[in-house]
């Protein structure tokens, strides 16, 4: 089981649980995320489809360094992070992080630690569909500000 | 003369095609890249200018402008990221 995918395919949070709980008895707590999308933002125009758009290659080696320093940080067992790019439509999944500890202190933060991570250092990139035409979607420095509540400054959307 | 890989992505693939070859100077960096390629006009100008929130990466891995480029090298230029 690769720890990192990228793909156009939707994914299953029941069988991707069980595949990072697979032969480990330690595992005590595992803390999963979704993130799915929305069919508006408030203030926006209606959002018909969105397009995600990476950078194959530096995507998944700089998700696999997310994970690494997850691991050093707190004691994880495991991790699995699914992110969906191509086509996708209000209400589909949209990423996926799941992490397993031996208690849920570690569980919870690691997988709030890797969100706000990707969300500010991974080369996605989001387009939206409204009836008033296509858009790229900003950063928020919001999501910096996440990321900086764990030590680590990012400069992304500033 | 040496030459980067010069890839863009979303906004800026659009508008400038997704890679192209570009010569450089011993010694230069990545900020020195991007005003080279602004000094072209057109495109490149409007999409890389600066007061543009534009985002690099050196060989794969977020870099900022200061970085020196080597010969070979894959460089990238993109807006802020937006995933998750």
């Amino acid at each position: 089981m690769p720890r990192v995918s990228i793909q156009t395919d939707d994914f299953d949070l029941s069988t991707e649980v069980a595949a990072v709980r697979a032969g480990d008895a330690g595992v005590g707590a595992i803390a999963s995320f979704i993130g799915t999308v929305r069919d508006r933002s408030p203030g926006e125009p209606a959002i018909s489809a969105m397009e995600l758009e990476h950078y194959p290659g530096m995507t998944e080696a700089a998700i696999e360094a997310m994970i690494d320093e997850a691991c050093r940080r707190f004691p994880l067992r495991g991790v699995r992070v699914i992110h969906r790019v191509g086509r996708l439509l209000p209400g589909d999944q949209i990423v996926l992080v799941v992490t397993s500890s031996s208690h849920r202190g570690a569980a919870f933060q690691g997988c709030e630690f890797l969100m706000d991570y990707l969300k500010t250092q991974a080369p996605f990139w989001k387009k939206e569909t409204t009836p008033e035409g296509a858009r790229w979607v900003d950063a928020r420095v919001a999501d910096d500000e996440a990321l900086a509540r764990w030590g680590l400054r990012s400069g992304n959307a500033a | 003369m040496a030459t980067v890989n010069v890839r863009y992505f979303a906004a800026l693939r659009e508008s400038l095609g997704g890679s192209e070859t570009v010569d450089i100077e011993p010694g230069q960096t990545l900020g020195q890249l991007r005003d080279t390629l602004i000094a072209r006009g057109g495109a490149h100008a409007a999409a890389l200018a600066r007061g543009k929130a534009v985002r690099c990466a050196l060989n794969q891995v977020m870099a900022d402008e200061s970085a020196p480029l080597i010969a070979g090298a894959e460089v990238a230029f993109f807006p802020p990221v937006t995933g998750g």
